[in-house]
């Protein structure tokens, strides 16, 4: 109660203006909150799957999205309710941390919420479920690691990395043309790999799209692809073996950043102010082209008379580069960036064997290639489609395959998709929990059937029978002892996920697990929720 | 305990089959809407803006109409969206793409009836769009090496693109026009070289093609009226007051004198500009920046041709037919390229005043003159001769051609019911589906035109039977004809991304099975 009594039986208002606000408390608030999870769950539990469908979002601003990912899908729902925006959050963090798996980490949670309205009904405390499911996690997570299988690979051999992007892209719109994306993925992950330390940064992969051919003229450049083009309208297309000079200062007079004042009251000032801007001017493209720079990359705009003066004496120049992209460039040619003319030297420019511009369909859009890069740690994925929607998924779904490509690179376990994984922790959980005394028991059994929900979801998808399918998948995991036994997807006869070739990444599967646990042990924690009511 | 509300208060969700049913009615709609403008015979639609004056454009082209649409409906925004694209990237087709993409909506919806999973029909669909493409890669036609052969192959496109315009009247006289034009810019796309002035007046017939460039100015005062041999400075730079850019700088006087000395300064200043650019030895000097009229007024006394105020499309153009360089600085004479022409004279059309610059060094770019009756009669004009230049100018690229009156749809659907019969499943369904949808084409063509659709169909479908037919409808005379013989032809690039565009935005909205709108954001009202 909001309402208390002191010492001398006076009441007093510990919530204020409590008439405005909604609360629930005790088991209605747990009921409460399992059911807006379970919304959400249900809402991206549709899109599992190869055979998953998409989901159709239009913005506040009128702009449509059309996708598949779980994360995409969530962050732009528009949530209202705290509980969805926690799952909201919690796909968002397997995104960072993963990549990819964040529809699979919503409907794990959802499956696990679910399990445990059922236990809060038969009287156990919610404390004890979120425990059983804790230590039902673990021995999850255990069993994960003794069923996942080391893929080995090299910068020859990249087939087994290839495999398991293609199992995430299958589930996408691209999914016809998932062999060659998930090549370029690879090829763009390991160019910017660093086998040694086994580590990627993804920032080196630009992922560039324009509307327009189609998804099959998608292709990976070795270098960078920038949407700008020359600032002069008569400077060359097309540069070979270019010393490219990376500036963040602009060709314009300088504008200290002190207040300050140049005053004129003679002619004579006029005239020497005057002649100081002409020199500026020619000051600043000699400086270029003496260090032997013949392409100007700069960050920010040019006066039109230095940009005369730069077509005049043949130094092609890009202007309002931005400076993401222009760190690319500098880690690409192998330049500095440099921020004032006067510290430009021939050691700082960047090379490059070809810079090009490129131009594209009946406007007058127009692209700069700029490739064979003295260093090609840094590549471009340059995606075409159809339209606009296509693009934003392509691009997407190529993040995803990256994302896997990259912590296959971590860590190069794998494990078997098609739920199998699931199937298998799920009996392996079944089987440990007899081993539990306790009331956690029967929270470790509902931790096995929440497991359950994955394959069931995926055959239910793929039209199959889902309870039937999945009772047969599981009996026959436990009678050929064959933890690779999935969900058949794509209806081709084989149950084997090794035959189908389907793969996930061991610490997918394993960060979807614990942090769906981690969730709803969270959200199973709430005991009363306030919130101000609307009126 | 009811299921709390998850999204915000003006957020609403669809859900299965409610939510594929939105889609599929917004995308018919849409494709029902621009469906009449189709063919030879096609209407054109009046589209009035909600802004200020209520300006009112009449038009025929696809793009255009679904570009002006207030439209909600997110699978609508799709086939907008497809639409803009086919624009950008080959620029005709508009239309098609959008009642094609609908259609394999249309028939995807009787397949969803009858309880086929729509993962299965977008395999049928991928299946089916692959194997329509190869029939047209084995029906195409390439008559590159054969120059004659080819410039007729072009005229025959672009009299087809323009049939279904308000150029079809004259579309002979405007499909020599934009092949001369497309011609002569030997192979690039850069379309920015050709360019459309329009004028109202005389009528459409009187619209020429020049050789030259034509610009929209007028001459100063007191200049000539006629250069020979002219040697062209394009230049961009501040001819008023020439402003000292350094930041920070200001004029601070302490008398009156002072005032005069420092104006006096300036005039010095402008003028030693405007003699230095006189010292490049040049007769005609056009900025793309004002001229005020104390330079003008040098120039004139110099002799000078001035021309002020040339947006930059027409600076970058006209630097781009006289082969000059657009300059900014002016200290360097010797080195800096001018451009050349033989003769500038001021023309009249109608009742304006231009500058024509004939005899250019680079015959590259051209101009196309509009005459026509009003203002939306050029307006659609000049849209209607953007997508014929735009398909000539890919097909130059691309030389593969094809047949057109329905030929290419037939064809495909000849080889995806062929391929129907072959495949085992469900998945046949979708495949004849998509076949029905490719005849869909001819068939609204026929209708639009007034014909008997269902009977002309049948006996096109009859007549392709035979191997290696070139029959299709003619609109004209109301029969099947040989198109090859009418000389109606398409470019395959056209086809091609039309066929592909739709096939990927139908199985994008069929993929579909949620729809989620976020609450529209809240303006605020400024009145």
């Amino acid at each position: 109660m909001a309402l208390a009594f002191d010492d001398f039986g006076r009441p007093f208002i510990i919530l204020k203006e409590q008439q405005r606000k909604n609360r629930l408390r005790g088991l209605d608030a747990q009921k409460a909150n399992i059911s807006a999870g379970k919304a959400v769950a249900r809402i991206l539990r549709s899109s599992l799957g190869p055979k998953g469908m998409d989901k159709m979002l239009q913005s506040p601003d009128g702009e449509v999205t059309i996708t598949n990912d779980g994360a995409t899908i969530l962050e732009q729902m528009d949530v209202d309710n705290q509980i969805a925006k926690l799952m909201v959050e919690l796909s968002r963090s397997q995104d960072y941390e993963i990549g990819d798996g964040t529809t699979g980490v919503v409907v794990l949670a959802g499956a696990l919420l679910e399990q445990a309205e059922a236990l809060l009904d038969r009287g156990i405390h919610p404390i004890r479920i979120a425990e059983g499911y804790e230590m039902a996690s673990r021995i999850a997570v255990e069993h994960l690691e003794t069923i996942a299988y080391k893929f080995e690979f090299g910068a020859t051999n990249i087939e087994p990395l290839v495999q398991p992007c293609m199992t995430t892209l299958s589930s996408k719109i691209v999914n016809r043309y998932k062999r060659s994306l998930a090549e370029i993925a690879v090829k763009a992950v390991l160019s910017v790999a660093d086998l040694e330390r086994r580590d990627v940064n993804l920032d080196l992969i630009k992922v560039e799209g324009k509307v327009g051919g189609k998804l099959e003229d998608t292709e990976l450049v070795y270098g960078i692809v920038v949407d700008k083009d020359m600032s002069h309208p008569q400077m060359p297309k097309k540069i070979e073996d270019a010393k490219i000079a990376i500036l963040t200062c602009p060709f314009e007079p300088p504008k200290p950043k002190t207040k300050h004042k140049v005053d004129i009251d003679t002619v004579e000032k006029f005239e020497t102010l005057r002649k100081q801007e002409q020199k500026y001017f020619d000051d600043m493209v000699q400086k270029c082209k003496d260090v032997g720079a013949t392409l100007v990359i700069c960050q920010w705009g040019f006066d039109d008379e230095a940009n005369h003066l730069l077509m005049h004496r043949n130094l092609p120049a890009v202007r309002w580069v931005g400076g993401v992209e222009l760190e690319l460039i500098a880690i690409a040619t192998g330049g500095r960036i440099v921020p004032r003319f006067q510290e430009l030297t021939p050691e700082k420019l960047g090379k490059a064997g070809l810079v090009r511009e490129k131009s594209f369909g009946t406007t007058k859009d127009r692209m700069l290639y700029i490739e064979h890069c003295a260093n090609s740690r840094a590549v471009t994925i340059f995606i075409r489609g159809g339209n606009k929607m296509i693009i934003e998924e392509t691009k997407r779904s190529i993040h995803d395959a990256l994302c896997v490509a990259r912590n296959l690179i971590r860590n190069n376990s794998i494990v078997y998709g098609g739920g199998s994984a699931e199937i298998s922790c799920s009996l392996a959980v079944d089987v440990a929990a007899d081993k539990y005394p306790g009331v956690e028991q029967y929270a470790i059994r509902a931790f096995a059937d929440a497991l359950d929900a994955i394959p069931l979801a995926l055959a239910e998808n793929s039209g199959l029978q889902p309870i039937e399918t999945l009772s047969a998948v599981k009996s026959q995991q436990v009678k050929e002892n064959n933890p690779r036994c999935g969900i058949d997807c794509n209806d081709i006869g084989i149950t084997d996920m090794r035959e189908q070739g389907v793969f996930e990444t061991l610490i997918g599967k394993r960060q979807q697990i614990l942090l769906a646990t981690q969730v709803v042990k969270m959200i199973l924690k709430i005991d009363d929720v306030i919130s101000p009511s609307d009126y | 305990m009811a299921v709390e509300r998850i999204l915000k208060d003006e957020a609403s969700e669809e859900k299965g089959d409610r939510a594929r049913m939105a889609s599929f009615v917004g995308a018919m709609a849409i494709s029902d809407l621009v469906k009449t403008t189709l063919g030879p015979k096609g209407m054109d639609k009046i589209l009035q803006s909600t802004g200020r004056g209520r300006s009112v454009t009449v038009t025929n082209d696809g793009a255009t109409i679904l570009k002006s649409l207030p439209i909600d409906n997110p699978a609508a925004k799709v086939l907008v969206d497809i639409s803009k694209v086919q624009d950008d990237e080959v620029g005709d087709g508009t239309t098609s793409v959008v009642v094609l993409a609908g259609e394999l909506l249309r028939e995807a919806e009787k397949l969803i009836a009858m309880k086929i999973h729509p993962m299965t029909i977008i395999s049928g669909y991928r299946m089916a769009s692959e194997c329509a493409r190869d029939a047209l890669l084995n029906k195409v036609v390439d008559n590159k090496d054969d120059a004659e052969k080819f410039r007729s192959d072009l005229m025959k496109i672009a009299m087809t693109t323009l049939s279904s315009k308000i150029l079809s009247q004259d579309k002979e006289h405007f499909g020599k026009l934009a092949v001369d034009a497309v011609m002569r810019l030997k192979g690039s796309t850069n379309l920015e070289a050709i360019q459309i002035i329009k004028k109202p007046g005389g009528s459409l017939r009187d619209s020429f093609l020049d050789e030259g460039f034509i610009l929209d100015k007028k001459i100063g005062i007191g200049q000539p009226k006629r250069i020979e041999n002219a040697k062209i400075l394009v230049a961009n730079t501040a001819m008023d007051t020439d402003k000292v850019k350094i930041y920070g700088a200001r004029v601070r006087v302490d008398s009156m004198t002072r005032v005069a000395e420092i104006e006096a300064a300036e005039k010095e200043k402008m003028r030693e500009k405007v003699n230095k650019i006189i010292a490049h030895g040049i007769n005609c000097f056009v900025n793309r920046q004002l001229i005020y009229n104390f330079p003008e007024e040098l120039f004139a006394d110099a002799g000078i041709l001035a021309i002020e105020h040339a947006d930059f499309d027409g600076i970058e153009r006209l630097a781009l037919v006289t082969g000059g360089e657009i300059a900014s600085t002016f200290d360097n004479p010797e080195s800096v390229k001018l451009g050349h022409c033989k003769l500038i004279e001021e023309i009249m059309i109608g009742e304006d005043k231009l500058i024509h610059f004939s005899g250019v060094a680079m015959g590259q770019a051209c101009t196309i003159v509009l005459r026509g009756a009003s203002d939306h009669v050029l307006d659609e004009a000049e849209r209607s001769l953007h997508d014929a230049l735009c398909v000539l100018s890919q097909t130059v690229n691309d030389s593969r051609v094809l047949l057109g009156g329905g030929w290419p749809e037939i064809v495909m659907a000849k080889d995806v019911d062929e391929l129907a019969r072959k495949t085992p499943g469900k998945k046949s369904h979708a495949i004849e589906a998509f076949s029905r949808a490719l005849q869909a084409i001819p068939t609204i063509i026929a209708d639009n035109a007034g014909l008997d659709s269902a009977e002309l169909i049948s006996q096109l479908r009859a007549e392709h039977h035979k191997e290696g037919s070139t029959s299709g409808i003619d609109v004209i005379s109301g029969t099947v004809g040989d198109m090859a013989v009418l000389g109606i032809a398409e470019s395959f690039k056209v086809k091609q991304a039309i066929l592909l565009s739709a096939t990927e935005a139908a199985e994008m909205i069929l993929r579909v099975d949620e729809i989620i709108k976020s609450a529209p954001r809240k303006r605020e009202d400024r009145m």
